[in-house]
């Protein structure tokens, strides 16, 4: 998802058995659905898997704001121009409250930023694919935000009450962002045949890694084990991948437009659709940094944070200056 | 310079004559810029008439592992709720 491939303890679940006595009371009040605190004591890879997690998921709102962005000078007329400057702020305030939600863990928004930029600390996939037309922008909402909304509105049960939070905030948000997108994809599917060549298009790209942004089947996975036991994921990614397809089938349909796989199939017995999984060597090789526009997006975050230092420097220096000065803000 | 600007704690109070509520934090170099990008970031969908910030650093806070001391004594003071009294229905409303 916007957080994949998040590496947990490794070690498995532990047992009652081999916790210490913080550990059971810990695990406890998780089961008993009390949310986690910041000052609250927590074992130590819980603290670090949800910096992890949160991180990944802070740096992909940040990152997502690119492939959007690049829309913005280009879009077709002053409302959408005004409806995706909104949709991209949004993006840049999902990052903060999720960098709020990691700092309340004891790590710094600019050793995050670091991390990114050294390439220690990942965002998801899906950013890493280029927006070509104006249709993309469509497919993104509809999509990408879509995907995100599968996996984000279970997360506002998590354990951690300030990353619960982050999500109510979000998913309230979210639902406009997919809107937007879905209403473009409408405009253009029922447009001329030119304009629908180009939404088929746009969903003939976008489809594939979407279903990448679950992350491969984690059916097995340690690290998912003991994040599900922590609360901090809440479901497989199998089972939101298919909820996703689910949803997304009978909309394309609408649209009038073909989801690009031969073996889509309506399986009655289980209530739901067979697909084909997405290239997984194609995703772990996106992850790794060899997507389409890994060095791009990366580029911008460095040119970003490079030539904004003297504003944050200059501001910081003003804003001691002031107080020592004695002056507030009235 | 790796200094950041200083964490503020951000309280918007909602349209209906309600208290400031906490909604979130943000980093800020001022309080004037602090008030400015909470405007921006936490009442952008018309959720507040009025914004207090404060630095983070300036609360004081009750320790988990006071919980208990503090906030236990108050379970078994049932009297303190109107329902502790039974008061007959001839009475009326009350």
């Amino acid at each position: 998802m916007y957080a994949q491939m998040v590496k947990s303890t490794g070690r498995g679940v532990k047992s009652p058995e081999e916790m210490t006595p913080e550990e059971r009371a810990f695990q406890a009040r998780i089961d008993a659905d009390e949310k986690i605190e910041p000052r609250d004591w927590m074992p130590d890879g819980y603290r670090k898997n949800l910096i992890r997690q949160i991180g990944q998921h802070a740096h992909s709102e940040i990152v997502g704001q690119l492939p959007e962005g690049n829309w913005i000078t280009r879009a077709p007329t002053l409302e959408r121009k005004m409806i995706l400057l909104a949709k991209v702020q949004d993006e840049a305030g999902h990052g903060l409250y999720l960098y709020a939600a990691a700092e309340t863990l004891g790590v710094s928004r600019d050793a995050m930023t670091e991390d990114l930029l050294s390439g220690r600390m990942k965002y998801s996939s899906i950013f890493n694919y280029p927006t070509l037309t104006w249709a993309d922008m469509g497919a993104v909402g509809w999509l990408v935000d879509g995907a995100a909304i599968m996996n984000q509105v279970p997360l506002q049960r998590t354990s951690y009450g300030p990353y619960a939070r982050a999500m109510v905030r979000i998913c309230k948000e979210e639902s406009f962002h997919q809107r937007q997108g879905f209403d473009i994809m409408m405009k253009m599917a029922q447009g001329s045949p030119a304009q629908k060549r180009m939404a088929q298009d746009a969903l003939n790209r976008f489809w594939y890694p979407s279903l990448m942004m679950f992350g491969p089947s984690d059916a097995t996975s340690v690290h998912s084990a003991q994040s599900m036991a922590w609360r901090i994921k809440i479901n497989s990614n199998d089972e939101l991948r298919q909820k996703f397809v689910d949803q997304t089938v009978p909309q394309a349909e609408y649209l009038g437009l073909t989801v690009p796989d031969d073996g889509l199939a309506w399986n009655a017995e289980k209530g739901g659709y067979d697909f084909t999984e997405p290239d997984w060597e194609e995703f772990f090789a996106v992850l790794k940094g060899d997507g389409p526009c890994n060095a791009e997006r990366l580029q911008a975050r460095q040119k970003a944070w490079d030539d904004g230092a003297w504003v944050r420097e200059g501001l910081l220096a003003h804003g001691r200056k002031r107080r020592a000065a004695g002056i507030a803000a009235q | 310079m790796s200094d950041e600007w200083p964490l503020w704690e951000v309280f918007v109070r909602g349209r209906h004559g309600l208290s400031h509520r906490h909604v979130g934090s943000l980093h800020a170099p001022d309080a004037e810029t602090a008030i400015r990008n909470g405007r921006d970031v936490y009442t952008r969908r018309n959720e507040g008439v009025s914004i207090w910030v404060v630095e983070a650093r300036h609360i004081s806070a009750t320790a988990p592992g006071d919980k208990g001391p503090l906030f236990e004594p108050s379970e078994d003071k049932v009297y303190r709720h109107p329902s502790f009294y039974d008061i007959p229905d001839d009475v009326g409303q009350m």
